[in-house]
């Protein structure tokens, strides 16, 4: 067994309104991996950030090797051996790759020495960085390296990382695996924190499941299967969503060998796109974040314009028409970012389904804005997509991130569509409302439209899709049957594993 | 011959005077910027150091303690705005221009007694030999101290955003404030500071005015020098050696239009007063109209941070 390393006793935490955590304890051991898992909201979060010194615990204390741990900052925590990777990277897009690092470090070298170190560290493990290169210019894989290295060149006794393999290829994340091993058997401690049940399942000693604040148990997730996991997390038993067999009819949307260039000066530019979507057909694009996906949502919505006969809807050229023109002819889109891009944070639910949903059912008249028919329209989307909030009046920012995900897709599949676009449509969404999400893509699937999604979730797609393509680096897969497709496959698909090779076998 | 009555030499020295006042105010708003915070209240900072840094020179005899007052006069109105935006999460823009309304207001209060009075001169910078070379030495070496301070700021400045940790951390807290509190660095402290040391630089600024460049007192005497400033950091891609070649190209074109007026050229006087503003906004925009232009603009900007999230 593992000598303890840290010990949590009886933390709790509140915020006006909410209980975080209440009375959770449990204890890591030298080395060990350790999974944290629960839903959106179970209170993972504020415990991670009471280890690392950015909450104060209101009850309850920590013991680190004995002695009493209790960080008032970061640095402290930093001081005592705890590092931590970031799930919004806390990374410096105008900064450099040796700039972000030494930012995170106490007492940083030079930044010349440091730049060497990184380099070997990073070889060391399998994670080859650039120490010059703006981070600005990195993908999402190489930014979660550098957050790595980063912890790695303070030798951590106790590294925490928070979902790090949402933006990673299925080779990647392999590599990161045994980077995480090697680190383990050389007696660093590792705090993992997860909803992907298979991946906890592969990688940790122990586990301990939070719900609603609480610790609901602490098990060796090896005895369980990923299905009794789910199940201690939601606390509820769930269904698969159910897909009807059904026809694919015609093609309605088509894309022809389009290249776009990128509206921002990070992104990536499209190049060669080329696919068909069909009535009745799921279309699922994998890819790692940061490849392209932001731009084909745009391209296909309106928001870029490409030029008009390399767009097709049921044979007609609409690359030319923007937001509303499409939206006029039935394509509907759902951008992933969704406080700023699919909602404007600062105007309540009503204005928010009025935004989109004018022209098509028709809630102005005139020139004036029918209130009436725009906030009964706004309560059907609420009750249909069970819409946790007191009313429509509730701007758009009070809404939790799932909630208001729910509204948003909600909204564009109310208005009938016979296309729909939608990027993550279950990021950062609990397990249950998602469901509700991928059952309702289906069933608009179902009646005939063509729906595709963009998601970085490959069992979400694997779940919901009937073809499957990938993107990276701007380029777009040749779409092909999702049914009997591996993960290696849809690994190769989305580019293999960069240039990530494998960390050096422990030798002993 | 019109243009021969102009004299090289003395132009360049008369520009080096006009731009100092400018870079000094933008030098300070710069560091503001990186840190994240719009400060809009450049003008209104300026003549609070014009206005306090005359008082206190013509009171104590010494434009040394002058300029300490000026300094410590934009200081203060800075610490208003900071209190402001980064204490009650007010509007950045909104709150800045109020500064530079109340700025112009109360010092047309505060100097009403002051105006038409001689401040005491600040003596020239005795540079022996050096000022002896023919042509540069008329042009480089003749003048006060502040001159050549302003330039050992600059680089100061340059040196202390690019190599220094704490500029790291300054220019980490302007491009992403939520990461850099993750990590456990102290935003709003930061940007405190930097407002503070953006009032000092445009108090200096003004004083600069009012002590050596006009030297005088007279109400809303900075005409437009603070929003010239901010455009400056802008246009200048947040660089420091490219502010101070803004600055020195606006005092250059300042200072030749008016020699060109003096001279009696057959323009008419309007054109050649908007001229330094034109020629200055245009330079700049076609300087900073290349590729990644954009990417050296501070992620944070403008933007109010609170840490609860």
């Amino acid at each position: 067994m593992h000598a303890t390393l840290l010990q949590l006793d009886g933390l709790s935490k509140s915020y006006p309104g909410v209980r975080a955590n209440d009375d959770v304890s449990f204890a890591i051991g030298e080395g060990q991996i350790h999974a944290l898992l629960g839903e959106n909201g179970a209170g993972k979060s504020t415990l991670v950030k009471m280890i690392y010194g950015l909450v104060r615990p209101d009850a309850g204390q920590m013991t680190l090797r004995g002695a009493p741990f209790a960080p008032a900052q970061p640095s402290e925590a930093r001081q005592s051996g705890v590092a931590m990777v970031f799930q919004h990277f806390s990374l410096f897009d105008a900064l450099d790759v040796a700039e972000n690092v030494a930012l995170g470090m106490e007492n940083p070298p030079p930044l010349r020495d440091l730049a060497a170190r990184i380099r070997t560290v990073s070889e060391e493990y399998g994670l080859p960085l650039d120490p010059s290169r703006l981070v600005g210019e990195l993908s999402a894989g190489e930014r979660q390296r550098v957050e790595i290295v980063r912890c790695l060149l303070q030798d951590p006794k106790l590294l925490i990382m928070d979902e790090p393999t949402s933006v990673l290829t299925p080779q990647e994340v392999d590599i990161l695996f045994r980077t995480l091993r090697k680190l383990s058997s050389e007696g660093t401690a590792i705090l993992y924190i997860s909803h992907k049940l298979e991946e906890i399942r592969a990688l940790c000693d122990e586990a301990t499941i939070l719900r609603g604040g609480r610790k609901i148990a602490t098990c060796d997730p090896r005895e369980k299967s990923a299905r009794e996991l789910a199940e201690l997390m939601v606390g509820q038993l769930l269904n698969p969503p159910e897909r009807p067999a059904r026809a694919m009819g015609d093609v309605l949307l088509e894309v022809e060998a389009l290249s776009l260039k990128s509206n921002n000066p990070f992104g990536t530019s499209l190049k060669d796109i080329s696919f068909q979507l069909r009535a009745g057909e799921v279309l699922g694009i994998a890819g790692v974040a940061g490849n392209g996906q932001d731009e084909l949502l745009l391209m296909l919505s309106g928001e870029l314009r490409a030029p008009s006969h390399q767009v097709r809807l049921r044979g007609q050229p609409v690359g030319h028409l923007g937001p509303n023109g499409r939206r006029g002819l039935g394509v509907v889109a759902a951008p992933e970012e969704r406080l700023g891009h699919a909602a404007a944070p600062d105007m309540s639910l009503t204005e928010n389904a009025l935004l989109s949903a004018s022209g098509r059912k028709r809630l102005e008249q005139g020139g004036f804005i029918d209130w009436g028919k725009t906030e009964t329209f706004a309560r059907e989307i609420i009750t249909r997509f069970d819409v946790r909030t007191p009313g429509p009046h509730v701007l758009a920012r009070a809404l939790s991130g799932g909630n208001l995900q729910k509204f948003v897709i909600g909204r564009e599949i109310e208005l009938d569509p016979d296309v729909i676009i939608v990027n993550q449509p279950t990021w950062g969404v609990d397990a249950s409302a998602a469901a509700t999400i991928r059952q309702a893509l289906l069933d608009l699937a179902g009646k005939g439209a063509g729906v595709l999604v963009i998601s970085q979730d490959l069992d979400e797609l694997l779940e919901v899709a009937d073809s499957f393509a990938a993107l990276n680096e701007g380029r777009l897969s040749k779409a092909r049957p999702a049914k009997g497709l591996t993960v290696e496959e849809i690994g190769l698909m989305m580019g293999g594993a960069h240039d990530m090779h494998v960390a050096h076998e422990v030798t002993s | 011959m019109i243009l021969g009555s102009i004299n090289p030499a003395v132009l360049l020295a008369a520009l080096m005077v006009a731009a100092t006042p400018i870079l000094l105010a933008a030098i300070g708003e710069l560091v503001v910027e990186k840190s994240g915070v719009l400060n809009l209240g450049v003008e209104g900072m300026m003549i609070m150091g014009a206005c306090v840094g005359f008082i206190v020179a013509v009171n104590t005899g010494s434009p040394f303690i002058g300029f300490v007052g000026a300094a410590l006069g934009g200081m203060a109105l800075s610490l208003l705005f900071a209190l402001l935006t980064q204490a009650l999460m007010t509007n950045q823009v909104a709150s800045g221009l109020a500064l530079t309304l109340f700025g112009l207001g109360l010092t047309a209060l505060l100097g009403q007694r002051y105006v038409g009075i001689t401040p005491p001169r600040t003596p020239k910078l005795d540079l022996g030999l050096l000022s002896d070379i023919p042509f540069l030495g008329r042009a480089l070496f003749t003048h006060d101290i502040v001159v050549y301070l302003t330039i050992a700021l600059v680089g100061a400045v340059w040196w202390f955003l690019k190599y220094s940790r704490a500029g790291m951390i300054l220019r980490a807290v302007g491009e992403n404030h939520d990461a850099a509190h993750a990590l456990g660095y102290h935003v709003k402290r930061v940007r405190v500071l930097a407002i503070m040391f953006g009032g000092a630089c445009a108090g200096l600024g003004g004083a600069y005015l009012s002590l050596i460049r006009v030297p005088q007192w007279t109400e809303g005497m900075t005409v437009g020098a603070g929003w010239i400033a901010l455009a400056l950091v802008v246009f200048a891609s947040w660089r420091p050696w490219r502010a101070m070649a803004g600055a020195y190209l606006f005092g250059g074109v300042v200072v030749l239009q008016l020699n060109l007026q003096a001279a009696g050229v057959r323009i008419p006087v309007e054109y050649l007063s908007m001229s330094p503003y034109l020629i200055t906004i245009l330079v700049l925009v076609i300087i900073s109209s290349g590729k990644g232009r954009s990417l050296n603009a501070p992620g944070s900007l403008n933007k109010p941070f609170h840490a609860s999230s």
